[in-house]
Order: C-alpha cells, then sequence, then structure tokens
C-alpha cells in the first residue's frame, strides 16, 4: 500500500488538454478535448482502490467509482463504460458537468496531501470512448411488467428514472415540454460545455431501451397530471426550473435586460449564436453584465464573449470564496477574459429615451456576519455607488419552480415557494401513485442532484408498482 | 401530424392569411382566449399564435396571421398538405368565463381572429356580446360574417372609411360606453388587436369604469413559464404572458414599456427577412427590385 501511495504522488494528476482561452472564447465548440487514452490509463493508474472508498459515498448516484477506474488503468475502456451505466445512465453528461471538487473528488483520499484523482475526466473518458466505438451495448431488460409510467419533463430527473424503470420492464413515456428532449442539458448549459450531439446520444440511447418520447407535449395545458393517471400506473413529474427571479429593480424590464433562462435559452436550444441562419435572434451585446456567481451565471457570460462582447462582467455582491459556481467554471471564465466585480450589488439599471439598457449603478457591498447559509452576509457599504456602462444584462440570481403542473393538480401539496412537497428520500407526493424529484422539489440544484433524486424515486415507483 | 388542412388568403398586401392546421389534442382542450406556439422547422424560432377557432370534432385548430417578418412569411408559403415542425398548446390562461351581462368585444385587424374564438366562449356562456371590428381598410377585415353569427350587435370600422363607418374601433367604443353609462349594461370590455390599439381601447373606457381586458402578444421564447422573455408590467408587479396570461386587466397594463420591448429585434427580424426574401425558398421576386 505504502508503495502504491508513493507513486501515486509521484504521477502528478493529469491535466486534461483544452482549446487555448483566446481561441475557445470566441467559438461555441466544447472547451476541453479529453484524455488520451494512455494519459487515462494514467490517471486512472493513480487510484489507491481504497477498500472503503470514500469517493462513491460523495456521489448522490454511488457511482462505482473504484472498480470503473480500475477497468480504465487496465485497458479496458468498455468494460469501464459499462461499469458507470450500471448506476448512472448519463456519464458523459455527469463527467462534464458535475461539480466533482465537492462530491467524489472531495473525497478521495489523495486529495488530502495532494491532488484527487480525475474521477470526472475519467468518467467522460470511458463513456466518450463507448460512443465514438459505436458499439453501445444494451443493457438486460426485465421481462415486461405490463405497468405504464408517465414521465413528465425529459431534464436529468426524468431522464434518469425513465433509464431506471425501462430496465425493470415497466412501459415508460416521457412527455416533453419543449422541442427537444434534455431538459436543462439543452437549453442551459452552452454547447460549449457539454455539446447537445451528446445528449442526444444519451436520448438515443434511452429510446433504443424502448423509452417512448412525446416532445412538445405541455402537461398541465394539454393534458393534466390527474388525466395522466386516468391511463397510466404512476407517474413522475421533474419539470424542473420555472420562472427567473428578478432582483425587482428599477430598469429590469428594459431592452437588453435578460434572465439567464432566456439568454441561455436562445443560444443553446434556438442555436440564436447562429442567426440569421437559425431564426431565433438575441442581443450581440459589446458590453455585457451578468448578475450572480453561480454556474448559470459562469454559462451566461462566458456565452457573452462567444457572441461578441468586448467585455463581459461578473457582479457578485459577496466575494470569490461564496462563490457557488464549480472552480473549473470560474477558472475558465477567468482564462477567457470574464472580469470580476466582486462585491458589488446592482441597484439601478439605467436607460435611454428609447428603452435600452445603457449601464447598471452598483454599491460596493463587504461581508458581515455569516447567514443562515453560513455564508458571511453581504453588507452594502454606504454612498459607494459606482455606475458600470453596458449594454446587456443577464439576470442570474435563480429561478422559482415550474408553475404548469401545480397549477393544474389540485391534490398535489405544494410548500410556500411553489415547490412540490415530496419526500426527499422517495420522491413520493401528497397523490398515490405520484412521484417528484429535481429542481421542481429542491429549488436550483446541481444535474447529479436531480439524477439521484430520479433513481430514489424509480426504485420507490418500482416497489410502489410490484404492491 | 400538424398538417395544414385548409387554407385562405384574406388579404394579400400585407398578406393575412387563415390556416387549418390537424392537431386534435389541442383542438380538443383549446378555449377561447388561449394560445398556440408553431415552429417551422429544425432552425426555425418559435411564435405564439392566439387560436381563432377549434373544431373538436374534426380535431382541427384554425388560424389567422398577418405576415410581418421571416417567420410569418414562411408559413404563409405552406400549402395544404404540408405540416408543420411543431404545433404546441394550447398554452396560456382561458379567458375567464363568467356572467358579465353584456360584454363589448372590440377587435382591430388581426385581432379579429382571437376574439371571434372568446366571443364563442363567451356566448356558449350565456353572455350577451357587442363586437365591434376594425381595421385600416376594408381589405383587412374578415370574418364579418361569422362575427356577426355569434354576436348581438356587430359594428364594423374602417380607418380609411372604405368600409362600415368611417373611424377608429374606440369611436364606437365611447359612443356604446356612453350609451351604456346609465343603464350599466356593458359590464365587462374585451380589446384585442395591434399593442397601440389595445393602448387606447382601455384609455377609451377607463372613464367610463368599464373593466376591460387585453391579450398581449409579446415576445415569447419557450412560452411555457420558463425563460420570462414575455414579462410586462401589470399594476407595477413583474407578470409573465405564458403563464399569468395572456389576458391582463388592461387599466393596469404598462403598455408604453411593452411597446419599447416589441422592437428589441426589429434589426435582427430586418436581417432575417431580408435574407429570406433573396432565398430561393420565398419565390416573390417582385418584392427585391430583382436584384436577386
Amino acid at each position: 500500500m505504502a508503495e502504491e501511495v508513493n507513486k501515486a504522488k509521484k504521477l502528478p494528476r493529469q491535466p486534461m488538454p483544452e482549446q487555448a482561452p483566446k481561441v475557445r472564447a470566441r467559438n461555441f465548440d466544447e472547451v476541453p478535448f479529453g484524455y488520451a487514452n494512455e494519459t487515462a490509463m494514467a490517471e486512472a493508474s493513480r487510484c489507491l482502490r481504497c477498500k472503503k472508498p470514500k469517493c462513491v459515498e460523495g456521489c448522490p448516484v454511488n457511482v462505482k467509482i473504484p472498480e470503473f477506474v480500475g477497468l480504465i488503468a487496465d485497458g479496458d475502456f468498455i468494460g469501464a463504460a459499462h461499469k458507470l451505466k450500471e448506476t448512472n445512465a448519463l456519464p458523459a453528461i455527469c463527467g462534464r458537468v458535475c461539480p466533482q471538487e465537492s462530491q467524489c473528488e472531495a473525497r478521495c483520499v489523495l486529495g488530502k496531501k495532494g491532488e484527487p484523482v480525475a474521477i470526472g475526466r475519467l468518467e467522460r473518458f470511458a463513456a466518450d470512448y463507448e460512443r465514438n466505438q459505436g458499439k453501445i451495448e444494451l443493457p438486460q431488460i426485465a421481462p415486461a411488467t405490463g405497468k405504464k409510467i408517465a414521465v413528465i419533463g425529459g431534464g436529468p430527473a426524468g431522464l434518469t428514472v425513465a433509464g431506471d424503470l425501462i430496465k425493470l420492464g415497466h412501459d415508460v413515456t416521457i412527455f416533453e415540454a419543449l422541442h427537444k428532449t434534455g431538459g436543462v442539458l439543452v437549453y442551459g448549459i452552452p454547447e460549449f460545455r457539454l455539446p447537445k450531439a451528446i445528449v442526444q446520444a444519451e436520448v438515443d440511447y434511452l429510446k433504443s431501451l424502448g423509452v417512448k418520447i412525446e416532445e412538445s407535449y405541455v402537461v398541465g395545458r394539454i393534458e393534466t397530471v390527474d388525466e395522466l393517471l386516468e391511463r397510466f400506473d404512476a407517474c413522475f413529474i421533474g419539470t424542473g426550473a420555472g420562472l427567473p427571479v428578478f432582483m425587482k429593480l428599477e430598469g429590469e424590464n428594459l431592452n437588453g435586460v435578460y434572465s439567464a433562462n432566456e439568454y441561455l435559452t436562445r443560444s443553446n436550444l434556438m442555436k440564436a449564436y447562429r442567426f440569421p441562419e437559425y431564426d431565433t435572434p438575441i442581443v450581440k451585446g459589446k458590453r455585457v453584465a451578468t448578475f450572480g456567481g453561480g454556474n448559470v451565471a459562469m454559462d451566461s457570460s462566458r456565452t457573452a464573449l462567444r457572441l461578441g462582447a468586448e467585455k463581459s462582467y461578473i457582479i457578485y455582491r459577496r466575494s470569490m470564496d461564496e462563490m457557488p459556481a464549480r472552480d473549473e467554471e470560474i477558472h475558465h471564465a477567468e482564462e477567457e477574459g470574464v472580469e470580476f466585480l466582486l462585491l458589488a450589488n446592482p441597484v439601478r439599471l439605467i436607460g435611454d429615451e428609447k428603452g435600452w439598457l445603457t449601464g447598471v449603478e452598483c454599491v460596493r457591498m463587504e461581508l458581515g456576519e455569516p447567514d443562515e447559509s453560513g455564508r458571511r452576509r453581504p453588507q452594502p457599504i454606504p454612498d459607494s455607488n459606482f455606475v458600470v456602462e453596458v449594454d446587456t444584462a443577464v439576470v442570474a440570481i435563480g429561478n422559482g419552480p415550474n408553475p404548469l403542473v401545480p397549477s393544474t393538480t389540485p391534490d398535489l401539496k405544494t410548500n410556500r415557494w411553489g415547490n412540490i412537497d415530496a419526500d426527499l428520500e422517495t420522491g413520493k407526493t401528497s397523490m398515490a401513485g405520484v412521484y417528484a424529484g429535481g429542481d421542481i422539489v429542491t429549488g436550483a440544484a446541481t444535474v447529479i442532484q436531480a439524477m439521484g433524486a430520479g433513481k430514489k424515486a424509480a426504485a420507490a415507483m418500482h416497489e410502489y408498482l410490484q404492491g | 401530424m400538424n398538417r395544414i388542412v385548409a387554407k385562405e388568403e384574406f388579404s394579400r398586401n400585407p398578406g393575412v392569411k387563415m390556416m387549418q392546421i390537424e392537431a386534435p389534442r389541442i383542438a380538443r382542450k383549446a378555449k377561447g382566449g388561449q394560445f398556440v406556439v408553431f415552429r417551422l422547422n429544425e432552425t426555425g424560432e418559435r411564435v405564439p399564435l392566439t387560436v381563432a377557432d377549434t373544431d373538436p370534432e374534426k380535431g382541427l385548430v384554425t388560424i389567422i396571421f398577418q405576415e410581418v417578418g421571416k417567420s410569418t412569411m414562411a408559413l404563409g408559403k405552406l400549402e395544404v398538405g404540408d405540416c408543420l415542425a411543431d404545433f404546441i398548446g394550447p398554452l396560456g390562461q382561458p379567458t375567464h368565463m363568467g356572467d358579465f351581462g353584456t360584454v363589448l368585444c372590440v377587435a382591430g385587424g388581426i385581432g379579429i381572429a382571437p376574439t371571434h374564438n372568446i366571443v364563442k366562449a363567451l356566448k356558449a356562456h350565456g353572455n350577451k356580446v357587442i363586437s365591434i371590428i376594425g381595421a385600416r381598410t376594408k381589405e383587412l377585415i374578415f370574418w364579418e360574417d361569422k362575427m356577426r353569427e355569434l354576436s348581438d350587435e356587430l359594428y364594423v370600422c374602417t380607418d380609411d372609411g372604405s368600409y362600415g363607418i368611417h373611424g377608429l374601433v374606440t369611436k364606437v367604443e365611447e359612443e356604446l360606453l356612453e350609451k351604456s353609462r346609465e343603464s350599466g349594461e356593458i359590464g365587462l370590455v374585451i380589446g384585442i388587436g395591434p399593442p397601440i390599439m389595445m393602448k387606447f381601447v382601455c384609455k377609451t373606457s377607463e372613464p367610463f369604469g368599464v373593466k376591460t381586458l387585453v391579450s398581449l402578444p409579446t415576445i415569447m421564447v419557450d412560452a411555457t413559464g420558463m425563460c420570462g422573455a414575455c414579462r410586462v408590467t401589470v399594476g407595477g408587479e413583474t407578470k409573465f404572458v405564458c403563464v399569468d396570461g395572456p389576458e391582463f386587466d388592461g387599466h393596469k397594463v404598462d403598455f408604453d414599456e411593452m411597446l419599447k420591448r416589441q422592437s428589441i429585434y426589429l434589426e435582427q427580424e430586418k436581417v432575417a427577412l431580408e435574407r429570406y426574401r433573396h432565398s430561393d425558398d420565398c419565390g416573390c421576386c417582385d418584392e427585391c427590385g430583382g436584384d436577386r
């Protein structure tokens, strides 16, 4: 063991090659290129294969990490991909968008004295390898149970539920409101971080397992949950993010002020960055401010650069340490030239007589005592206002739950913010046979958390359908 | 799915067209006041259109649109038998139905289409309906017969006097509200048409204190309560047209803000339209001055 530890210490964490910052800041291609086979094997060889792997505990879907990493070290890449898929239906996606540094990699023993194994990069490597080989092996599907399940919302939670339940022999239909399945994976996360062809491949994989998908089907309007229950044995609600939260500031409806949802949906789902080849337009600002410090804010500020902005600012009311975005996203944004105006909070948006944004007035902040979230509470410094000249602003401070299903399902209990009241361990709601998970239950969280909720709900639904 | 089964040209310049789309589920479910979103093809944008009529038995949804931009022009080029990539709905809240006594429906131009479906619902609910339909000129008036059949009284106006009453719809609106001042017969005004017209329908009814609903044609992307593009200020609060609307109390709507927001993409719309006119899809070479 001691020898292995020494070996692992000697071999540094393998970097993943990526596009140069200056180049990539002007295109929408994916930033990292991924590991080459040899690099992946070298990185995988750093894993100590702990008897009681802490990394697995750190994963919301408990991926068998030492096993799949071990298979990569041995050069069995396809085997590694299969091992991953035993617990995670979307490894190519998780390898790219999971916050590994606060989950699996945070628990890696190697991380205590050096750098943890690059679990995320290896996950991505194995999944990409399998996809590129074109050898997607279909898992064993249990004999048909005759039970029909409706999955409302084709995002990470819904895709996970569908994948788990179809394997157990149930008849699964996903109802997706948008014209493309994937939820936040297609409308929210940009192409340069998660190529849409990868999402499509994962969706196609589910279809090949027998999952039926009805796109452009807005449950709550075309059919209610109660109506669905007349033709399905159980329902899973994973309708995700809803209306964007605005700051209730003067000038927030000026032209050039976007919610991050709209800015990203235009660019990602509707491909406005390829306007006029694609019909949907987007304001290509020269000076863009993004308000917020999460992954969505990073995605927005980096999208602004790619749309041609000369200046792209992140305006965040706390300091770098409190920023909720993944380290890698902040790092990439900085490298690409996003400027961080920290400890600053917008107080007013300024416009011209035609209703177009011309600037944002901010106040400087300082950090006080920690608040409920444990982060130090930002307080405005009196008389410290200043104006940043911008023509576009993106409000990325979160969103409420999607109102369509809760507002049309009278027996479905919600909390005071409108999120569905569901048991976090089973997804069980106030209605028999109706389960829920993901952002619609917890409010804004991560892709993998939604998938974890989907996994638990699928298990509980399976049990319910047996009974 | 989403096949065009009937098409009619109501006016040539500007092009106003009617289409019946095969969409049985939407036809069964859509109520007065709701809208649909269409997308022409893979590169298309999502465009909201209010439902003009439905035939639940035949499974048909009627839309009427004016060719103002690339998407509506390209839609207008489709023929019977062609299909739309997406036809999504019904979206938005239906018109709230109640016992309003007499309802005065004021429709301008293309607004006649959604008004028709609302009048149909109001009548089914047992209300008396007086309708005013108006347009810039005679050619732009459509469905006069259908509106006359549904309404208890119908007034037709044109701005240029080429047909019916010479003048704006608001002139007739004011007269009727004046007449009803004593009796209080008119309990509700519904105004649907171009934003500027709706603004004046509201300005006209305000002094009479009669509640006035308007249906707002804001810019939308997902139209399912996610993006916030459609936000408007109503009574000082931000509302989302796609889920809170499309109908709002017109006396509380900030029309000036809405009008400004409607102009966000004017530049891009011009670019898209120019590009389209010079493409092979357009097929109307007379409009590009022969420089194709």
